[in-house]
């Protein structure tokens, strides 16, 4: 819920070749009072970080010890590595096989399903498992974890591998093909190797949507190390069981994000030379044609069919009554506020890190984009302790205000926004702005007029991702929201904690309606970055 | 030197843009938390208080929108759990936006009174509650009370199955067969009474037992839900989940029956939710009034006609004529002063269960 949905290819600068689009003079580092804020900003997105390692350093061993060491953290390591090892897996196969179908067969229908494919990102885990939970009560444990995971989780791997595949440059597996290796060879030794970025980012996206997932394990007893955190929090707030088994999960997110660099490895595959590179070819289906749309359509059922069924389900059982009292409004209310709110300043923070990536790359930027990185990867339970004991004791002025919420997304969901405003400033080439300036235009005139202005629709882009982020965010909402909040999401949880289906249902309805076009924005957002 | 100009004049733009865009979407979102706004001033009648509210929602959501009829008083709630809610209080010591504090279980009532953070509660509701539901320190007072009971499958087990005492589920031969929240403070009471009734080491034995038979459902409902399902032949849980399900669609409690301990055993500890005022409230006039509001005869009557089942304590109020009287649930003694949720937490994550 809490962690950006972007494919690593955008995420990652080493990845992406418009790092010099800006002519990279100037500068090196870039100009300074851009570099101390950028500073500043890297330095708060490490505050989550900071406070697990500083928490750890000062528990002390026997502490450590004692509420590290014992068997109940057996078993959440269990659960959480066995989620991993089987989501994770699932996920990149179907979303592998499913990117294929679509892009590469004749499959009939495969545009209609191509869209339908990214749609169960709309839908918010936890709802999804309070469908779940509505068809199969005794849903939980492992298997429950795994299904409700996977039908969620799946798209973040189809997503950008479908991109590659439509942009995949045919001559190499024509190369494939005449040197006498038949399709099913040509698949496994030149396509595959070519998704490997792909699915690797999207498994990384996935495994920490794992880590950092809450209401969807709650909701069917599943205990991860998030739950037992959130446990421990309900049970004694800040207490020192919660701070170790954070810095357990942030070990693990690490973990994850060494592991994943090193699978992306060196190979390169990029087409060198001149002429434009051919559409891809679709293979015919033949025999397949009924097993490939039976298959997809099964998935579309699993996935789309439950969760919209059942919700429609409670919500005609609930009748108009559920739609009476004000406390919808405000919800929705609110969680429009917060996530207007979250994503403006998130984008504005996100700006000059994306400027001095585009203009002015260098190993300052990488080190301060690293850091991002980084804590973008630590679960909402972890960055909300984090500000929740530093504001209280450090920050008391902003302690339960708006402020530490916001900051919170901004911490969760950057990465986001970073993603399209580097691709969207290095579509501005500073040249524009210099040949503004060249006519007369005061330079910061020309950069507004100029540079800002053709950023204007990343950014919108950016910010609508974040926006979405928001809108399903739980975890940390509930930890730091001021005196008095209600969003969506928060609602949606507490009604459904006490089985009130029905009374929830117009929440869920919500959050995937909101949802909806931020999907469909980030669905037509990869195709064009794949030049379509 | 031109270039230099350029570049601060651009980044100052930069932090003047996104110190306006902060301070905006700050506004966005504090239109939606009003009520906290007049805090600054002081003692007027009509100034919002902000409650800590660990009751259940609707519970409290029904007295606050009674109580701000009554009076125009605004009340701003922030919900959490008994022990979430004590120690972020004792977290935020002296500078704790909270006014007033309610629980559904003493235990988190007693640990903030030990912290010395409350001020004691005045003669008004000392005269409307019992001195049985109400801590002889006269810090804090009892507003609603909840009876343990044992909820199992009526097709599962049959009377002479049950179990004599909440002790016996240790036993092996209920591995498997019950629930319970743990997670949760209301079972968390339930334990700190087992801890005072027993001590540490019977409890903490029990504790790992139960670790190894019971299954660990979040929340009460989801227990008794399961229980309705067949998944397990009984949970423990409080009274008062049975008869909202009963009285709203049955859908999840139609194949329970409710099984009451008495015989003074741990299991059949009748709990007390408490409320106090904090000592740092800025409010205390207001949040008095809110204490005496709930413990008088209004408040009362809401537990009693409401939808939550939980049973009256103060004014007189008598409960829900579908519950069993308090007097003949034949629960334990047992001092709420001296339960204790802090050991008990560390118990139950020694045990495993947390």
């Amino acid at each position: 819920m809490s962690i950006p949905t972007s494919t690593t290819a955008e995420r990652k600068p080493r990845s992406n070749n418009l790092r010099n689009a800006g002519g990279g003079r100037g500068t090196r580092s870039g100009p300074w009072p851009v570099v101390v804020l950028c500073t500043l900003i890297a330095a708060f997105s490490l505050l989550p970080l900071g406070y697990v390692a500083t928490m750890t350093a000062n528990a002390g061993w026997d502490t450590i010890e004692k509420l590290v060491f014992r068997p109940r953290v057996g078993e959440l390591l269990f659960n959480t590595v066995a989620l991993v090892v089987i989501t994770v897996p699932l996920c990149v196969v179907i979303g592998i096989a499913g990117a294929w179908l679509v892009e590469r067969t004749r499959l009939r229908g495969h545009k209609a399903w191509a869209v339908l494919l990214a749609a169960p990102l709309a839908i918010p885990a936890f709802v999804n498992s309070y469908a779940w939970v509505s068809a199969i009560p005794s849903l939980g444990g492992v298997f429950g974890g795994v299904l409700i995971s996977t039908l969620s989780y799946f798209p973040l791997v189809y997503i950008p591998v479908a991109a590659v595949l439509s942009r995949m440059d045919p001559a190499l597996e024509q190369s494939g093909s005449s040197l006498g290796l038949g399709p099913w060879k040509v698949f496994f030794r030149v396509v595959l190797p070519q998704l490997r970025l792909a699915a690797a980012g999207g498994a990384l996206l996935v495994s920490l949507h794992l880590l950092a997932e809450y209401g969807a394990f709650a909701m069917i007893q599943f205990d991860t190390f998030t739950t037992a955190i959130y446990d421990q929090f309900r049970s004694t707030f800040n207490g020192a069981a919660a701070n170790m088994l954070a810095s357990v999960l942030v070990l693990f997110c690490l973990l994850l994000l060494l592991g994943e660099s090193k699978t992306r490895g060196n190979a390169r595959y990029a087409r060198v030379g001149s002429g434009v590179q051919a559409n891809p070819p679709r293979l015919p289906m033949g025999r397949l044609e009924i097993p490939g749309q039976l298959g997809l359509a099964a998935l579309t059922v699993l996935a789309l069919g439950v969760p919209l069924f059942h919700v429609v389900r409670w919500l005609i059982v609930g009748g108009p009554g559920i739609w009476t009292g004000s406390a919808l409004a405000t919800a929705l209310l609110q969680t429009l506020g917060y996530g207007l709110a979250g994503a403006l300043v998130t984008t504005a923070l996100a700006f000059p890190l994306a400027f001095l990536a585009v203009r002015h790359p260098g190993p300052v930027t990488k080190l301060l984009e690293g850091a991002n990185y980084i804590s973008s990867s630590m679960p909402g339970i972890v960055v909300a302790l984090a500000l929740v004991t530093i504001s209280i004791h450090n920050v008391p002025a902003v302690y339960q205000t708006a402020v530490v919420l916001v900051a919170a997304y901004a911490l969760l969901f950057m990465p986001r926004a970073l993603v399209n405003l580097r691709a969207g400033l290095a579509q501005a080439p500073k040249e524009l702005d210099e040949a503004a300036q060249a006519l007369g235009k005061p330079p910061l005139v020309a950069f507004l007029k100029v540079t800002l202005r053709l950023t204007a629709p990343a950014a919108a882009g950016g910010a609508a991702l974040v926006f979405l982020g928001i809108v399903n965010e739980l975890t940390a909402t509930l930890l730091l929201a001021p005196n008095g909040t209600q969003t969506l999401a928060t609602e949606f949880w507490s009604l459904s904690s006490e089985i009130d289906y029905t009374g929830a249902a117009p929440y869920a309805l919500l959050m995937i309606l909101l949802s909806a076009p931020m999907t469909y924005l980030l669905f037509a957002q990869s195709k064009k970055a794949a030049g379509q | 030197m031109k270039t230099w100009f350029n570049k601060t004049v651009l980044s100052r733009t930069a932090l003047t843009a996104i110190a306006g865009v902060s301070v905006l979407a700050l506004a966005a979102c504090s239109g939606g938390t009003a009520p906290a706004a007049s805090e600054g001033a002081s003692g007027s009648a009509t100034d919002a208080i902000t409650v800590y509210n660990a009751q259940h929602e609707s519970l409290t959501q029904s007295w606050v929108d009674a109580f701000t009829k009554e009076t125009g008083i605004k009340v701003t709630l922030r919900n959490g759990d008994d022990s979430e809610l004590s120690n972020q209080i004792i977290a935020e010591g002296a500078k704790s936006p909270a006014d007033v504090f309610l629980t559904e279980n003493s235990p988190a009532m007693t640990q903030v009174e030990n912290a010395g953070l409350f001020t004691g509660i005045d003669a008004k509701i000392q005269s409307q509650v019992p001195a049985e539901y109400r801590p002889s320190t006269n810090k804090w007072t009892g507003i609603a009370a909840r009876s343990t009971v044992f909820a199992y499958n009526k097709s599962k087990l049959t009377q002479a199955q049950l179990p004599k005492s909440i002790m016996d589920l240790a036993s092996p031969e209920w591995k498997g067969r019950w629930a319970a929240s743990p997670s949760g403070a209301d079972f968390q009471a339930i334990v700190s009474a087992m801890l005072e009734l027993k001590g540490e080491d019977a409890t903490l034995s029990w504790l790992k037992s139960m670790k190894e038979n019971s299954k660990a459902y979040k929340g009460n409902s989801t227990a008794m839900k399961a229980v309705n399902a067949g998944e397990v032949d009984g949970a423990i849980i409080y009274h008062y989940y049975w008869f909202g399900d009963q009285a709203a669609t049955g859908e999840n409690s139609n194949n329970v029956a409710l099984h009451y301990f008495k015989n003074q055993d741990p299991g059949a500890f009748v709990s007390i939710s408490g409320g106090g005022v904090l000592a740092s409230s800025k409010h205390q006039a207001n949040a008095e009034k809110f204490l005496e509001f709930i413990t008088g005869k209004a408040g009362q009557t809401i537990l009693q006609t409401g939808t939550s089942f939980e049973y009256p304590v103060a004014s007189d109020v008598a409960a829900n004529s579908k519950l069993v009287p308090l007097k003949d649930l034949q629960a334990p003694k047992v001092d709420a002063a001296k339960l204790n949720s802090q050991k008990v937490t560390d118990l139950m994550t020694e045990a495993g269960l947390l």
